[in-house]
C-alpha cells in the first residue's frame, strides 16, 4: 500500500530553512522562556543578539513556517479536557475536500498526511472529555468517511523539542 | 485560590482560563509580553508571570517556547513507530522505548482489530527514511531482546505532509 500515489497534500509547509542564528534561537527558545518583564531580551543575552533582533527573527520564522507557534504548549487533560488520536481512510479522489472540511474544525490541533490505508492522523482537543466523541461524529457526518479514534492509554514519554540542524 | 487542575477551563471566573484563551495562539512579539497579556485580561504582569509560573509547575503548561516544523529544521523523515506488543508486558516495553533518545513521544493506545493489531506507539524523527528506518530496527532488536516473543508485529507510517499544526484552540467554555 505504500507504493500507491499519494494525492497532493494540501500542506502546510515552510517557505524557507533557518540560518545558523535562527537556529540556534530555536534551539534556545525549545527551552524554558524565561518568566521576566523583558524575556525576548533575555533570551538575546544568551545569544549575543538584541531584544528587537529576537522579536523579529522570531516573526519571520513564523511567517515562514518554519516555526508553526511560539507560546505555551498546554496540556488539556489537566485542564479537564481531552486530546485524542484519530484517523480516517481518506480515497484519493476526495482528499483536498476532506483535507479542507477536517481543518476548518478548530477541535483539530494536528493533522499530518501519512502513507498507510489510513492516511490521515489528526489530534482532537476539546474542552471536556465528552467532546471527543462528539466532534468525531461531527467530522464523520461532514466526511461521510468513518473516524477511528485512539485514546492514549498511557503515556511513557513526551519531549516536545527537536534540535534544529 | 486554589484551583484544582480539572476546573481550570470550567470555573466562571478565573484568570487561569482567561490566560489559556489569551495565549493558545502564541505569546505577544512585543518586548513586555507578559505586560500586554496583563493589560488585555485586566490584571497585573507579575500576576500574569506567577499564574502562568504554577501552571507549569502543575503540568498544565509542558513548557512555553518554539514550536518547529519538523520538516524545516532538518527532520525530513517523521515516522510514526506502531508495535503490537503483548499486553502483558506492553507497559515495560513503553517504558524502555520511551528511554531511548531519538523518541519524541510514546504511548500507548487501544488496538482496532482486527484491522489495527498495534497497542504501542513511538514517533521518530531523522534526517532520512534510511536513519529512521535504522532506528526503528534498533528499537526492534531492543525489545527482541530483553522481551522475547513480546513483539508480534510492528509498521511504520511516515508523514508525507504536515496539514494542519495549529495547536489547541478552545473556544469560550
Amino acid at each position: 500500500m505504500n507504493e500507491r500515489q499519494r494525492p497532493v497534500p494540501r500542506g502546510v509547509a515552510a517557505t524557507r530553512t533557518p540560518d545558523e542564528i535562527e537556529r540556534r534561537l530555536i534551539n534556545a527558545l525549545q527551552g524554558d522562556f524565561p518568566l521576566v518583564e523583558r524575556p525576548y531580551a533575555a533570551v538575546g543575552a544568551m545569544l549575543g543578539l538584541d531584544e528587537e533582533a529576537v522579536i523579529a527573527r522570531l516573526r519571520g520564522l513564523l511567517e515562514a513556517g518554519v516555526l508553526t507557534r511560539f507560546g505555551p504548549m498546554f496540556q488539556v487533560e489537566r485542564m479537564g479536557g481531552a486530546f485524542c488520536l484519530a484517523a480516517m481512510a481518506v480515497p484519493d479522489a476526495d482528499w483536498a475536500r476532506v483535507v479542507d472540511l477536517v481543518n476548518a474544525f478548530p477541535e483539530v490541533a494536528h493533522n499530518y498526511q501519512r502513507e498507510h490505508t489510513l492516511n490521515m492522523w489528526f489530534v482532537l482537543a476539546t474542552a471536556h472529555p465528552e467532546g471527543i466523541a462528539e466532534v468525531s461524529a461531527r467530522i464523520e457526518r461532514a466526511t461521510g468517511l468513518a473516524v477511528h479514534c485512539f485514546p492514549k492509554a498511557r503515556e511513557y514519554f513526551v519531549e516536545m523539542k527537536l534540535e534544529a540542524r | 485560590m486554589n484551583i484544582g487542575p480539572e476546573t481550570v477551563l470550567t470555573a466562571t471566573d478565573d484568570l487561569d482560563r482567561r490566560l489559556v484563551l489569551a495565549t493558545q495562539g502564541g505569546l505577544p512579539l512585543v518586548p513586555r509580553p507578559y505586560a500586554a497579556l496583563a493589560a488585555q485580561l485586566g490584571c497585573s504582569e507579575v500576576e500574569v508571570c506567577e499564574r502562568l509560573g504554577a501552571m507549569l509547575a502543575r503540568g498544565v503548561i509542558r513548557r512555553i517556547g518554539a514550536v518547529p516544523n519538523h520538516y524545516a529544521i532538518g527532520y525530513t523523515a517523521n515516522g510514526m513507530s506502531v508495535w503490537d506488543i503483548d499486553d502483558a508486558c506492553v507497559d515495560a516495553v513503553g517504558e524502555l522505548v520511551g528511554a531511548l533518545d531519538f523518541v519524541t513521544h510514546c504511548y500507548r493506545r487501544p488496538r482496532r482489530l482486527p484491522d489495527w493489531p498495534y497497542n504501542l506507539f513511538a514517533m521518530v524523527h531523522a534526517g532520512s527514511r534510511e536513519a529512521a528506518l535504522g532506528r526503528v530496527a534498533d528499537i526492534a532488536a531492543l525489545v527482541e531482546y530483553r522481551f522475547p516473543a513480546a513483539l508480534r508485529a510492528q509498521d511504520v507510517l511516515f508523514s508525507t505532509s504536515i496539514l494542519k499544526k495549529t495547536g489547541l484552540r478552545l473556544g469560550r467554555v
